[in-house]
């Protein structure tokens, strides 16, 4: 198992927003993680990230906890994440959000950055060759040289992915990549993540977009009121009557 | 249109090595227009003010943290390189390189605790830290003269006295290119991106493993080490030191430099640093409302150019190239 979220516990206060979670995720899969509104989908994604630390319980990656490390911590064991609300370095170009996405295969001395070593240079070219191509990748070759304010929705949210991407992380967490997109984006994003998990990088999938979540994840698991409701294939879980009632109420049944 | 790969990317650098050279053509041109050595100290206190400045940017405009403290390691500077080379007779070079060494450590163990703290916190810390230096600054003055200053021996390199403002043109303005060029290096580089990453969102910035507070520590300690030397040049420049060098005020002067210069833009930061030292040498009759003018320039630039000075006017360039086109 890639990652293993054990008793996972998170109270605000008298709150209790993530209440005993456990899953294993098995690596090369997508997983999506599903639920209705306030179920505790993003308070668990910020527990697999360090954002929050859990009230109680833990978080593997592999062998290795995590718990209770800083947040680039958690990026540095592999572990990438984008954002439900974006957020993108406004201050900086398409090329240049994806190229500090590096930072983790990068780094180099204060003193060859100042004076420009000849080894910077050459790391530099590679970097932005590799920023490049993530861009093309997630079909932004063009915006490569836009400063990102100028940039549209839906192109912000494919340049989360690249610059996630760019930390070459095993494990990639998508918070609400569809939010927000139309018909033919949504689509675009439906293709990337398919192509993300043939290349072997294991996908966390957070989305109200159903279609989107039956059509390309392997692996369901259902949150609601903060506990984990039901798990399984996307088929078993559509049918499962608690998720039924849980997303549709009690009248359904 | 052309395929988006053929379409040849503009290098990213090529507008900072502009800058530069103007900077640098600037710099060994002005003297064929500088009448006097009046004008000549006026040139050699912007290009010493302008150096802060550059350090503070990247601190302010790059990595997005703000700092009201900093003529406090301004004053460090000026009076830890005096009291070595008058009280303990330190070589004028060794006592200046110490100091920036010490100052550098201090800021690093000020600035762990401190840079925990965001936004308004942060402001107060340094606030804080600044005006705790101003006053033992004014009232050690077993070393330091106290109120009435003290005097700084010139700065002499293997016997040779560096003294008349010609000479000291040369060496601040070759110092202030240099400095320049450094920052725009460390820009343009993984580290720099690092800090304009925790500037755009530390949230993202922590989800790619760029650890927050290690950056902000670093971009801290540089701002404050450039801080502190230039506040010794100014020192031995100017021969004779006083607290308000450290003083509150002037911290607000050096961040109004930077904010009307234009934040994230290193010229920006020399031609801020230009305008508001020479400012006040024109207009010596508002020399009581000082820090009335410079509130005054600060609201103005917040609400007519928020990017400030520079940027603003590149920005308006390059739309009327663009229209011209």
């Amino acid at each position: 198992m890639l990652l293993r979220a054990e008793n996972l516990a998170k109270r605000f206060g008298g709150v209790h927003a993530v209440q005993d979670v456990s899953f294993a995720l098995a690596p090369g899969t997508v997983h999506a993680i599903i639920g209705p509104n306030g179920a505790g989908k993003t308070t668990l994604l910020n527990l697999l990230t360090g954002i929050y630390q859990p009230s109680e319980g833990g978080v593997f990656l592999g062998a290795r906890e995590l718990t209770g490390l800083p947040p680039h911590r958690f990026a540095a064991a592999g572990i990438g994440r984008t954002f439900q609300n974006l957020q993108i370095f406004f201050n900086m170009s398409a090329l240049e959000n994806v190229m500090a996405g590096r930072w983790l295969h990068e780094g180099g001395s204060l003193a060859a950055a100042a004076l420009r070593l000849p080894q910077l240079v050459r790391a530099e070219r590679r970097c932005r060759a590799e920023a490049h191509s993530l861009l093309d990748l997630v079909g932004l070759a063009r915006w490569a040289d836009a400063a990102s304010d100028a940039m549209p929705y839906g192109a912000l949210k494919r340049l989360e992915i690249a610059r996630a991407l760019a930390a070459g992380p095993k494990l990639l967490l998508l918070d609400e990549p569809a939010a927000g997109l139309n018909p033919t984006e949504t689509h675009e994003i439906d293709r990337l993540i398919r192509e993300l998990a043939s290349r072997g990088i294991t996908i966390v999938l957070v989305e109200h977009n159903m279609k989107l979540v039956m059509g390309v994840s392997g692996h369901v698991i259902v949150l609601d009121e903060g506990r984990l409701l039901a798990e399984g294939e996307p088929r078993e879980v559509s049918a499962d009557p608690r998720v039924i009632e849980a997303y549709l109420g009690v009248e359904a049944r | 249109m052309a395929s988006p790969a053929a379409a040849a990317p503009p290098s990213a650098s090529s507008a900072p090595r502009r800058s530069l050279l103007a900077l640098a053509g600037a710099v060994a041109l002005l003297p064929l227009v500088l009448p006097n050595n009046y004008t000549y100290e006026v040139a050699i206190l912007v290009g010493l003010n302008a150096i802060v400045c550059v350090g503070l940017n990247l601190l302010i405009g790059y990595a997005g943290q703000i700092s009201l403290g900093h003529a406090g390691f301004f004053g460090l500077g000026a009076y830890g390189t005096a009291i070595l080379a008058v009280r303990y007779g330190w070589p004028t070079p060794a006592s200046l390189a110490a100091t920036v060494a010490a100052v550098a450590l201090l800021a690093w163990a000020i600035g762990r605790p401190i840079l925990r703290l965001r936004g308004h916190a942060l402001a107060m810390a340094t606030l804080g830290m600044g005006i705790i230096v101003a006053v033992v600054i004014a009232t050690e003055d077993r070393y330091t003269g106290g109120p009435d200053g003290m005097s700084v021996p010139p700065l002499a390199i293997a016997g040779h006295v560096l003294a008349g403002e010609r000479a000291w043109y040369w060496v601040v303005g070759v110092l202030l290119v240099a400095t320049v060029w450094l920052a725009q290096n460390l820009i343009d580089s993984p580290r720099g991106r690092a800090w304009r990453a925790l500037h755009g969102s530390e949230f993202a910035a922590s989800a790619i493993g760029i650890d927050p507070a290690r950056h902000k520590l670093a971009a801290f300690v540089l701002s404050a080490a450039l801080a502190a030397f230039a506040g010794a040049l100014t020192a031995h420049y100017a021969g004779f030191i006083t607290p308000a060098k450290a003083s509150f005020l002037h911290s607000i002067e050096l961040v109004t430099m930077v904010v009307f210069g234009g934040m994230a833009s290193s010229l920006g930061a020399v031609v801020g640093a230009a305008a508001l030292t020479t400012l006040p040498q024109l207009l010596t009759v508002f020399k009581e409302y000082e820090m009335v003018l410079l509130g005054a320039v600060l609201m103005l630039t917040m609400i007519f150019m928020p990017q400030g000075l520079v940027p603003t006017l590149g920005k308006a360039l390059a739309a009327a190239r663009g229209k011209s086109r």
